[in-house]
């Protein structure tokens, strides 16, 4: 197992040089291009010109100079060239910052994602905890649920400690436990291999060249319009360096992805062996795939995160050198037809299938030995799914913070938060609940943020005995009568809670 | 610079490049054999909340199937045994017989519906399938760090550095029972 994580980690380290080189050279392209027409448009560099090199007549082009030469001897290219790497460097440093300080919560509010507690999903949480104990892993990753049809999970953490799993409803409700654990067990394999981290920082890098490419070529646009006249004879080369830069530009970001994309094919193979592994089940696996390759085309939020979900939802069929994903039927494939459950035996279900050889690293290979597979476990009572999905159902309700009101006829209303209404009639019977006042808080998502965030506790010190009314922080207002004695009371819209002090108290 | 002078310093760094190679293979070992003890310790975490969980499963299938105590004071018995057993051998025998005493008490709640409905029990009934997978995934992470340390021990040219250190090979988990050697499925 560590092998395969030193490998992959020694994988990553050459691929991020890779993107690092296109980085860096892709800044200096600009800068130097930059600094060339700066140079070229004012007259006072004429007085740097270093003596070794002869000066170049303006307005004439060098005819006995390379095209290379004269840039080198441009000291504004030069210059450009230093300050363009730097600036990629930057832009580099800025984004992964970013990226390892911030980046699962941004991907997990991206999709959309709440976190969950034991109580809300003893069963998803258990399965987590199951193949946090199979894969090793120091600590449990924090598990999110998405509230989406869609089949699909993914995993983020540029730590291990920092770890997170989410999975989408539709999976919960589809997948029975044998399946999600072979989903779940994937996703670890992802943390447990350190993809999640690689992934993180090859797409920071992916991101930037991909700024700054977009950003040369608009500014590109927007300054032609304005100084066109300004290109003069001694631009010749300037020219050449102006049209390489260009044509560097627009190749570097695909150049970029697709070494991306072909690192992110490999980890999802290397994932699978692992889930494999731990479960000691691929067939598990197997079919959640195939149920999952069965659904429909899933929405948009996703394109941001295709490469770390369980089967990217973008590729229609289309595979090749531009997914992020293995094909899926494949990965199947590969899974049904292992003959036990360990590295070797996916390797070499691996070459059959595929023709293509060395999907695990050598060294893992060396180390591990047979693993038995286990039973096949009986099939499911056709009440179970039904009984899932109501469960799923009704976990959704709590994390999402609806609220419910069984009518006598049996139909249960559900009314989302933030739904104002003081009583709502039953659509079958007719008949008129009152919504509960505790629950009717007219709690929007803002609210409930801040609540999670705990305000500060509030104080309001009483002037009187008599009606007196307040603001509370977040803007409500309040009012309390001669008859209010308790020591503190509750917002109704924010949540926060604010003691109230008596006029004469300390 | 003389010769001589060069071959010393030639041989200095290759001194100094095969103890840093020592150092790094040491830290391996040792890294390696910390895994296997952590493992280890996860498989007694595991048996420990089987211990704290059947106490809660008793008392909630103790009130339906009244006239069959004997199963049921099986498993109390058994865990009993289990909490108490000392070395090795033993705990891995008394394990045993609390996983067949639960399997027997378990293959009993399926003639009993209303206990099947018990919300209380469906609870209890989900968190003992998974200490039991997870008792099995301890046993099979330790497997699985024992086969990567002692590979590494016995593969060339570690075994070397591992002979002058002192790491021993370890023992795999093995269980003996038929039963207990099939994984960890627990089916209501």
């Amino acid at each position: 197992m560590w092998e395969a994580i030193e490998s992959n980690r020694r994988r990553s380290r050459v691929l991020i040089v890779l993107m690092g080189v296109i980085l860096v050279t892709l800044g200096a392209l600009i800068g130097a291009t930059i600094g060339a027409a700066a140079g070229t448009a004012t007259p006072e560099y004429e007085y740097t010109y270093s003596p070794r090199h002869a000066p170049v007549p303006r307005g004439v082009s060098p005819p006995q100079q390379g095209v290379f030469a004269t840039l080198a001897a441009d000291p504004g290219a030069r210059v450009g060239a230093g300050w363009g790497a730097l600036a990629a460097g930057a832009v580099w440093l800025l984004l992964w910052g970013l990226a390892v300080g911030r980046g699962e919560s941004v991907l997990l509010s991206a999709a959309n994602a709440r976190r969950i507690e034991k109580a809300d999903a003893p069963q998803l949480w258990n399965v987590v905890e199951e193949m946090t104990i199979a894969a090793g892993l120091p600590r449990m990753p924090a598990v999110y649920i998405i509230d989406d049809a869609a089949l699909n999970a993914f995993a983020v953490g540029y730590r291990p400690e920092r770890a997170a799993v989410a999975v989408t409803s539709g999976l919960l409700k589809r997948l029975d436990r044998d399946e999600l654990q072979g989903v779940i067990a994937h996703e670890i394999g992802h943390i447990r291999n350190a993809d999640a981290r690689f992934m993180t920082l090859a797409a920071v890098m992916v991101g930037a060249i991909v700024l700054l490419a977009e950003v040369f070529l608009r500014g590109l646009r927007h300054v032609g319009r304005g100084r066109r006249s300004s290109s003069r004879g001694g631009g010749q080369a300037a020219a050449i360096l102006l049209l390489i830069t260009i044509v560097f530009a627009i190749l570097a970001p695909l150049a970029a992805q697709l070494l991306y994309f072909s690192c992110s094919r490999r980890r999802e193979y290397l994932a699978d062996a692992s889930a494999a592994r731990f479960t000691r089940y691929p067939a598990a696996l197997a079919s959640a795939l195939e149920k999952i390759e069965r659904q429909a085309q899933p929405a948009e939020m996703y394109k941001a995160l295709a490469p770390l979900l369980i089967v990217n939802p973008l590729d229609g069929g289309l595979t090749g050198l531009w997914s992020t994903h293995p094909p899926t039927r494949e990965r199947i494939r590969i899974l049904r037809s292992m003959g036990d459950a360990g590295f070797a035996a996916y390797e070499q279900a691996y070459r059959q299938t595929t023709g293509r050889r060395a999907c695990v690293g050598a060294r893992t290979l060396a180390a591990a030995d047979a693993a038995p597979l286990r039973e096949p476990p009986p099939p499911p009572a056709p009440a179970e799914a039904a009984q899932r999905a109501r469960d799923v159902g009704a976990l959704l309700d709590r994390v999402g913070n609806f609220v419910v009101i069984g009518c006598a006829c049996g139909v249960r209303l559900k009314l989302p938060p933030g739904d104002a209404q003081t009583q709502v009639t039953c659509p079958r019977c007719g008949r008129t609940h009152a919504v509960p006042a505790a629950e009717a808080l007219a709690v929007p998502a803002a609210a409930l943020a801040a609540r999670r965030k705990a305000p500060p506790p509030m104080r309001y010190r009483r002037r009187g005995g008599g009606w007196e009314s307040f603001k509370c922080a977040c803007g409500n207002p309040l009012q309390i009568g001669p008859a209010f004695s308790a020591p503190a009371l509750r917002c109704a819209k924010c949540g926060g809670r604010i003691e109230v002090v008596p006029p004469g108290a300390a | 610079m003389t010769s001589v002078g060069i071959a010393l310093l030639i041989v200095l760094g290759l001194v100094v490049v095969v103890l840093l190679w020592v150092v790094g293979v040491y830290n391996g070992l040792v890294r390696l054999r910390n895994q296997v003890k952590n493992a280890w310790a996860q498989i007694d975490v595991q048996l420990k909340r089987r211990h704290d969980l059947i106490p809660n499963l008793v008392e909630t299938v103790k009130g339906y199937v009244g006239h069959e105590r004997g199963t049921l004071e099986a498993v109390v018995a058994a865990r009993t045994r289990a909490v108490s057993a000392q070395g090795l051998e033993q705990q891995v025998k008394a394990e045993g017989e609390l996983s067949q005493a639960l399997g027997r008490l378990l293959m009993l709640v399926e003639s009993y519906p209303d206990l099947k409905a018990n919300q209380n029990f469906l609870a209890l009934q989900e968190e003992l399938s998974s200490t039991e997978n997870r008792i099995g995934f301890a046993r099979q992470h330790y497997n699985d760090s024992v086969m990567t340390y002692n590979t590494r021990i016995q593969t060339f040219p570690p075994n070397v550095i591992a002979g002058m250190f002192g790491f021993h090979e370890l023992p795999f988990f093995e269980v003996d029972s038929a039963a207990e050697r099939q994984a960890p499925q627990v089916k209501f």
